[in-house]
């Protein structure tokens, strides 16, 4: 919104330079954004928050000049001629809604002349950016940006019927309105009607067949007060946010009905000639009272920490408007009176909002307040901690993608039902994600298009399912991968980041936590590479998956080379607590190792070897791991050979040499039995 | 000058104590000349041989000339002396030997210059990295920490905040709804929560007063993403709600937190604003961190912050009562003040960033950057 300084002189005689006006404002809570222009011509970019409807014009403002200077602010005052006289009223107002329309002044003019406004209305509406269109037309948006309430102007002879009826509209009633569309109606919607139709979509937009045209000779003035939630909702109905509705829909002044639609027929008297025919039809359907507020200066001193003195209170909403009555022996200090442009203050936290605001915030002493309570921590925030310092230290940058995929994506990166997005920006991003992978194939495949061939990015977060009627939030983690697993550099060739140094990262996260038994299985969903992706199960429960994304999705996201991905399911592995540390005795008799070299059907995979040699139960076996693996060569097709390598320990002595040679002998017999041969 | 085995005079503690140290010391000097095998080979020989080496002298002029009653302890101190020696001689024994692979290494020469073989660590993402320094900044004033979730009803987003239906402060949060929530009461319509606000009315639903918490989180707008502009972005929601909390304790903290976070030459400015939830309501604004709050810097307009020396950074308020209303606190008798920033807006200032999709593309070459 925009206001002219110069406008403002009009109506308070401030004495400081722009700059400091709209520092002094803005330290008031009227923001200036920004100042354009020089002298009369100078512009104050406005932010006026949405509670104060009474500043978006420029005597509101001037208002505020005046409190803050301590300035007097002259009133409007519409100089009007004598009207011609008459026993009936100008024009007959009935409301037959006066819920929604507890207020509707009118005033007739005839015989005006309908042309370009003079140059100081024109000027000034240019400031603000404002067309101007005709004398009558520019004197209600004169009035608009002068008083802050919108007004509307009807040419007289085209209302049907002698009379004007605030009602709702009939289900299948059309209006075409001022920006040329016709627009269907409901019972929802609030009318301005003549006789006939409906004039005018009540508060927020009039009607074209009625409007102001170089024909016009006799004009109604309309000045009504509008219930904002049938403004605000027949705006948004129709999506149509007009300057009034924007003002009606906030709370416009009740009593302003008058000297608003007076000072509209004095600015059109003014250039248009005519004659004023009868007083102001002033029809009140409903008053609308503003209660009094109980002022109790211990109440501000409880909010505000600091003892203001009363006199000062006083002074600053006098001059805002605001009586205020003091109280002898009564059980408050202060009665206030709130003036009829302030509906947004109702309460006595209000009125301490005015005199806090006026006082100025700064004024007020900087303090801490004592604390008795402790910290208390998110309950998985060691946990939350605990991984993300691995995954930093494994080399996972971490990053943050879009909350929203497609449904495409959502069908494709998970089975359960996606949470759609009523207004999404976009159908990219129509859905909450229900996975973190497109987000981070996303993120790998931007990386790739760039130019960065070695990527290593982690994103902890929720995913979102619709369970029922509610949504149901997952916290998760995904890891994404590609190019090489080391630093390639004069010192070392690169090396293609394969599943087993994902698998290592997931072991190493898996490590931190507590748990009885870890397994591996190949169960992976179809975007995944069937034969290099694997699922972790502790405990029964699936707490990861990963491994190498399947060539098709990475082919249909253009990904140019191998990449791969783990998902972490936070909410199944913080069922399990961070692994407790024990301190072990450090051994102190010699360890022996003996290697086993063997070679298997394909379809025997390690985890079987290895359960097959732990089945043994061999007390000082410390640990059974593989060296070697070969394929080809002398080794059959199906088969493969492999070097095993079992270390023996005591905790209690030196081992003799026929005690492990004879576990050794037990150890290639479990290998046999699985189909093994010993190579020699 | 060559060391000599002495005679002793007398046999005392003390005057042993002296001489086994002035064997030593010349043993060790001897020790650090050797370079070679065959110099070794001397020096053991002078040290160790059978009978005219010294510690055989040792033997002869300390030990067996000892009167039988200091014979103990010169037998002690010589033992002594002799696994001293011996200790010497023959761990000096493999060095020596070493002397082709010393001459080797002395030969060997690495370009030293060459850059390193470094393990990449991850960089922590600067969104995240801000968002735990404000909230450690309150948790030393002894807030807790506390969050929810991201899909939020209205009633958590808007009413219990003082956002009645239809209210036109409902326009400024560019909302994005979840779909086919028609059905439902108003209240229970589902939407994503545009601000971290709704952490405090859940808070304040399950503890009484004393109440302090931040809430840090992520939050949407139905915003089309640009340069300042994303509908995905954080905040850090706090929250203090007591008997006898004040607007001098609400700007106290924040002055505090900003300092905390910006530095202590960081000045505030308060000045009122308007938010449903709070009353009376402030924005803060700091001195401008990068011209000091002059306005100027570098011989011109300073472009942080538009040459006004200040830069709008935290909405704030006392919580309005009707807030209390909503989780049965009595308001006539606690007071409170809630706070919310914005963790882009932060980090953007902190970092320099000029791009807010920066933060949310994955770049590499922009996240290391933090690393």
């Amino acid at each position: 919104m925009k206001i002219s300084p110069q406008w403002l002189r009009d109506f308070v005689d401030f004495k400081v330079g722009l700059r400091q006006l709209a520092d002094d404002l803005t330290l008031a809570g009227i923001a200036v954004e920004s100042i354009s222009g020089e002298g009369e011509h100078a512009v104050f970019e406005m932010d006026i928050t949405t509670n104060r409807p009474d500043a978006m014009n420029h005597y509101g403002v001037a208002r505020e000049c005046s409190a803050i200077y301590d300035l007097p602010l002259k009133p409007i005052a519409p100089k009007l001629p004598v009207a011609s006289e008459t026993t009936a009223p100008a024009f007959p107002i009935e409301i037959a809604e006066p819920d929604l329309c507890p207020r509707f002044t009118a005033r007739v003019l005839h015989d005006v002349t309908i042309k370009p406004s003079p140059a100081n209305v024109t000027q000034r509406l240019a400031l603000l950016d404002q067309r101007p269109i005709s004398n009558a037309v520019d004197a209600t948006n004169y009035v608009l940006w002068e008083m802050g309430k919108p007004t509307h102007v009807f040419d007289l002879d085209l209302l049907e019927g002698g009379k004007i009826i605030v009602r709702r509209a009939k289900n299948g009633e059309t209006l075409k309105t001022l920006d040329g569309v016709e627009r269907k109606l409901n019972s929802e919607d609030l009318v301005v009607a003549d006789a006939r139709r409906p004039v005018g979509l009540a508060g927020v937009m009039g009607g074209f067949d009625t409007m102001i045209t170089d024909k016009t000779r006799n004009v109604l003035i309309e000045s009504a007060w509008w219930d904002p939630v049938t403004i605000r909702k027949a705006s948004r109905r129709h999506g149509l946010h007009t300057d009034a509705s924007h003002r009606f829909e906030r709370g416009a002044d009740f009593e302003s009905t008058i000297p608003s639609c007076d000072r509209v027929a004095e600015l059109i008297l003014q250039s248009g000639g005519g004659e004023l025919i009868g007083g102001a039809v002033d029809v009140i359907a409903r008053r609308l009272d503003q209660a009094p507020v109980a002022l109790h200066l211990s109440e501000v001193h409880r909010i505000l920490g600091e003892k203001l003195d009363a006199r000062e209170i006083f002074r600053v909403l006098n001059r805002l408007g605001f009586d205020v009555l003091p109280e002898r022996g009564g059980e408050s200090d202060f009665t206030v009176r709130i003036p009829s442009w302030r509906l947004d203050v109702e309460r006595e936290i209000d009125v301490i909002e005015e005199i806090a605001r006026l006082h100025g915030y700064d004024k007020f002493a900087n303090s801490l307040p004592a604390y008795a309570g402790s910290v208390v921590e998110l309950p998985d925030a060691e946990k939350d901690g605990k991984l993300r310092s691995t995954l930093l230290a494994l080399g996972y940058d971490e990053a943050i993608s879009l909350t929203f995929i497609s449904h495409q994506d959502a069908e494709r990166f998970s089975e359960v039902p996606a949470i759609e997005l009523a207004n999404p920006l976009s159908e990219e991003a129509s859905v909450m994600r229900t996975s973190m992978v497109p987000g981070m194939l996303g993120m790998l495949a931007y990386n790739l298009n760039r130019g960065g061939d070695n990527v290593r990015l982690f994103e902890a977060g929720n995913v979102f399912e619709a369970s029922g009627a509610t949504a149901n939030q997952l916290k998760r983690i995904c890891l994404g991968a590609t190019g090489s697993a080391v630093t390639p550099s004069v010192h070392q060739p690169a090396r293609p980041f394969s599943f087993f140094d994902l698998k290592g990262d997931v072991e190493t996260v898996l490590h931190a936590f507590q748990h009885t038994r870890l397994a591996y299985d190949a169960q992976t969903p179809k975007y995944y590479h069937p034969g290099r992706s694997a699922r972790a199960v502790i405990d029964g429960a699936v707490v990861a998956q990963f491994g190498q994304i399947h060539s098709d999705v990475a082919a249909a996201r253009k990904l140019r080379q191998d990449a791969f991905v783990a998902e972490l399911y936070l909410d199944r592995l913080y069922q399990h607590g961070l692994r407790e540390v024990r301190y072990e005795a450090l051994p102190r008799y010699p360890a022996v190792e003996r290697d086993f070299s063997f070679v298997f059907a394909d379809a025997v995979d390690f985890e079987t070897i290895h359960q097959a040699v732990t089945a043994l139960r061999l007390g000082e076996l410390r640990s059974f791991a593989p060296v070697e693996i070969f394929r080809g060569g002398a080794i059959p097709v199906g088969k493969y050979s492999i070097l095993l390598r079992a270390k023996f320990q005591s905790r209690e002595r030196t081992l003799r040499e026929d005690e492990v040679a004879q576990w050794s002998v037990q150890i290639a017999k479990a290998l046999n039995a699985l189909g093994g041969t010993q190579r020699a | 000058m060559t060391y000599t085995v002495p005679k002793l005079k007398d046999f005392s503690a003390e005057t042993l104590d002296k001489r086994v140290a002035e064997l030593v010391a010349a043993l060790e000097a001897e020790v650090n000349t050797v370079a070679s095998e065959a110099e070794w080979k001397v020096l053991r020989d002078r040290w160790m041989a059978r009978k005219t080496g010294i510690l055989s002298q040792i033997n002869e002029a300390w030990l067996k000339a000892a009167p039988a009653k200091a014979k103990p302890e010169v037998g002690r101190k010589v033992n002594e002396a002799r696994l001293l020696i011996e200790h010497h001689i023959v761990g000096k024994r493999e060095w020596a030997a070493k002397g082709t692979l010393r001459d080797l290494m002395l030969g060997e020469r690495l370009d030293i210059t060459l850059p390193g073989i470094r393990r990449p660590l991850g960089a922590e993402h600067p969104i995240i990295k801000t968002m735990n320094e404000i909230v450690s900044v309150f948790r030393n004033l002894g807030y807790s920490v506390e969050e929810g979730p991201e899909i939020e009803t209205d009633y958590y987003n808007f009413e219990a905040l003082n956002f009645p239906p239809n209210h036109p402060a409902r326009d400024t949060q560019d909302t994005l709804f979840i779909a086919n929530q028609e059905s439902k009461p108003l209240r229970d319509r589902l939407l994503l929560r545009t601000h971290t606000s709704p952490v405090q009315i859940r808070t304040m639903e399950k503890m009484k007063p004393p109440v302090r918490v931040v809430c840090p989180g992520k939050v949407h707008r139905n915003d089309a993403p640009d340069a300042t502009h994303s509908p995905i972005f954080h905040q850090v929601e706090g929250l203090a709600v007591d008997t006898n909390i004040t607007f001098c304790d609400l700007k106290g903290t924040l002055d505090h937190a900003m300092k905390a976070l910006f530095g202590s030459s960081v000045k505030t400015r308060f000045y009122p604003s308007y938010f449903p939830f709070t009353e009376p309501s402030a924005d803060v604004q700091i001195s401008c961190i990068f011209c000091g709050g002059t306005g100027y810097r570098d011989g011109g307009r300073c472009p942080n912050c538009k040459a006004s020396g200040w830069i709008e950074l935290l909405g704030c308020g006392m919580v309005d009562p009707n807030v209390y209303g909503f989780v049965d606190y009595d308001a006539r008798k606690v007071s409170g003040f809630a706070f919310g920033m914005g963790v882009e807006r932060i980090a953007i200032l902190k970092y320099g960033v000029d791009d807010i999709q920066l933060f949310f593309n994955g770049d590499v070459r922009f996240l290391e950057q933090f690393g």
